[in-house]
């Protein structure tokens, strides 16, 4: 897995420092954000909409670079220019997008979940192995070898989730991962959540998704990490969720959560 | 749907079944069609009886896929805008004229049209007996196995995958539009459809921003990982060289015979 670097306890999966961006046009996005996750970690990342979310999560994997401050995965700092180190980075960071019609393109479910590991060199009985694995743990296996666009979007969401895990990653960044799902899915993509082994950063607006999923939260805001308490803390707090755009949903009682 | 396996995988095009010319890798089958395309465009249009041979030849290969003969005669309509050019060649075609039922025609035009005819049905059905037997993914695979630039292969499989996506949401449009009252009735409504089109162009934009950097965040770096290989054998090669040899003879013939 990733035994080259970082086995020790005391190096985070993720390590945000000072992370400071504005986009081509002028618009600033994050003015100097500060936040570190530990191996094993689950956390929530809350926030309104134009918050810098997402600008938040591209720059975990490179895609977004050239603004202050500085990234680490793993204890491997991201380097847009060197592109051994980058292609490791992106194997390190698995995202989740939000529309897995995004993230499904190729013709049928194996050879999507096989493209990460394929982009990093992985062939034959190994590839095949990664990705009958990666499939079993969000239990499609059976749907291996049909479209993606003919599964339901509960379980087009959970291949999207194998795609990423098929790259054995560090940390694991979902977007908004009970959009647009059933109840049932909903419960069902948690359960899978909770049963990984891994290093998960969870982009939402489901505050009770938050609340079942992840034991920490952080709440970004105007392009700053405005809290970063534990979970019930934080949807306790309701002059904090109100002065940053945030609500639960009525007849929701965070203090109900308590693990 | 909800018809399973199957039809989920199945494309509108491909006739599921496992004959030898099912079989056969993309890579040989693309071969051999372009070769007995070209084969029959070169015959002579004056003998006629070769394209008679070339049209039993692909009868042969419809019997081994078990293709059904109204499946081929059904898509053969497809080429119903070539045929009526062809039928008017005769009327607006110069030289020599006939008198064919009280009708002036030129002799040149017949020729053409016979041409455009003959060859084009040949060209046709051996498409759609491609088409049937290859799914689309695989063809994509021979393609590209055929050092086709991977430029052009990635546009194709991205137009398999997103096709459909792209469809419905056009049909999502299309719903939303008439749930607001909307009636493409006249020459007024083309406004609103090119608007329609406009919107869908920039989504399909969008999504395909959207995708490109879901493959960024994979590792991509402008080649697609060749996973599985759909290799031929030479007895492969040699199986799928039997239409266009046969042709070949046949061609050969049409034109040293006297």
């Amino acid at each position: 897995m990733t035994a080259d670097l970082g086995e020790a306890p005391t190096v985070p999966s993720l390590d945000v420092r000072g992370l400071a961006y504005a986009y081509p046009d002028g618009t600033q996005a994050l003015y100097g954000v500060d936040l570190t996750i530990d191996r094993g970690e689950r956390v929530a990342l809350l926030g309104p909409n134009g918050a810098g979310k997402t600008t938040l999560v591209l720059h975990l994997n490179g895609i977004l670079h050239g603004g202050l401050g500085e990234v680490r995965v793993g204890g491997l700092a991201v380097d847009p220019k060197d592109k051994r180190t980058l292609r490791e980075i992106r194997r390190r960071v698995g995202i989740v997008f939000q529309d897995p019609d995004d993230q499904l393109f190729m013709p049928t479910v194996r050879e999507d979940v096989a493209f990460g590991p394929a982009n990093l060199g992985i062939r034959g009985a190994e590839l095949d192995l990664r990705v009958r694995d990666a499939l079993d743990r969000v239990g499609m296996l059976a749907v291996a070898d049909r479209p993606p666009q003919h599964l339901s979007f509960g379980q087009r969401r959970r291949v999207a989730v194998a795609t990423v895990l098929a790259m054995e990653p560090e940390i694991l960044v979902l977007d908004e991962p009970s959009s647009n799902l059933d109840p049932a899915s909903r419960r069902e993509l948690a359960e899978i959540l909770l049963s990984l082994d891994v290093t998960v950063l969870m982009v939402t607006h489901d505050l009770p998704y938050a609340a079942e999923l992840c034991p920490r939260s952080v709440i970004l805001s105007g392009g700053v990490i405005a809290a970063d308490a534990s979970t019930r803390d934080v949807l306790m707090d309701g002059d904090l969720l109100t002065s940053h755009r945030l609500e639960l949903p009525f007849g929701f009682d965070p203090a109900a959560t308590a693990r | 749907m909800g018809a399973g396996h199957a039809a989920g995988a199945a494309h509108r095009l491909y006739v599921p079944g496992a004959s030898p010319v099912h079989r056969l890798p993309p890579q040989c089958k693309l071969v051999a069609v372009l070769a007995f395309v070209l084969l029959v465009v070169a015959t002579p249009r004056e003998r006629f009886w070769a394209f008679g041979v070339y049209a039993l030849l692909l009868a042969a290969v419809a019997a081994t896929a078990r293709i059904p003969f109204g499946t081929v005669a059904r898509r053969v309509v497809i080429e119903v805008p070539f045929v009526a050019f062809a039928f008017l060649m005769p009327f607006v075609a110069s030289g020599e004229k006939v008198t064919v039922l009280g009708l002036e025609l030129s002799e040149n035009g017949l020729w053409g049209a016979w041409n455009i005819l003959a060859k084009g049905t040949l060209g046709v059905v051996t498409s759609i007996l491609l088409a049937a037997t290859t799914e689309p993914r695989l063809l994509l695979l021979g393609i590209d196995r055929l050092r086709m630039p991977q430029l052009l292969t990635q546009i194709a499989t991205f137009m398999l995958r997103y096709g459909d996506v792209v469809a419905a949401e056009l049909g999502r449009m299309k719903v939303a539009r008439a749930s607001r009252g909307f009636e493409g009735r006249d020459l007024r409504a083309t406004r609103v459809l090119a608007k329609s089109i406009g919107a869908l162009f920039l989504r399909s934009y969008e999504r395909g921003e959207r995708v490109h950097l879901a493959m960024l965040s994979r590792g991509y770096d402008g080649r697609m990982p060749v996973v599985h290989d759909v290799s031929a054998t030479a007895a492969q090669w040699t199986a799928a060289a039997a239409l266009p040899l046969a042709a070949a003879f046949v061609t050969l013939a049409a034109w040293t015979m006297p």
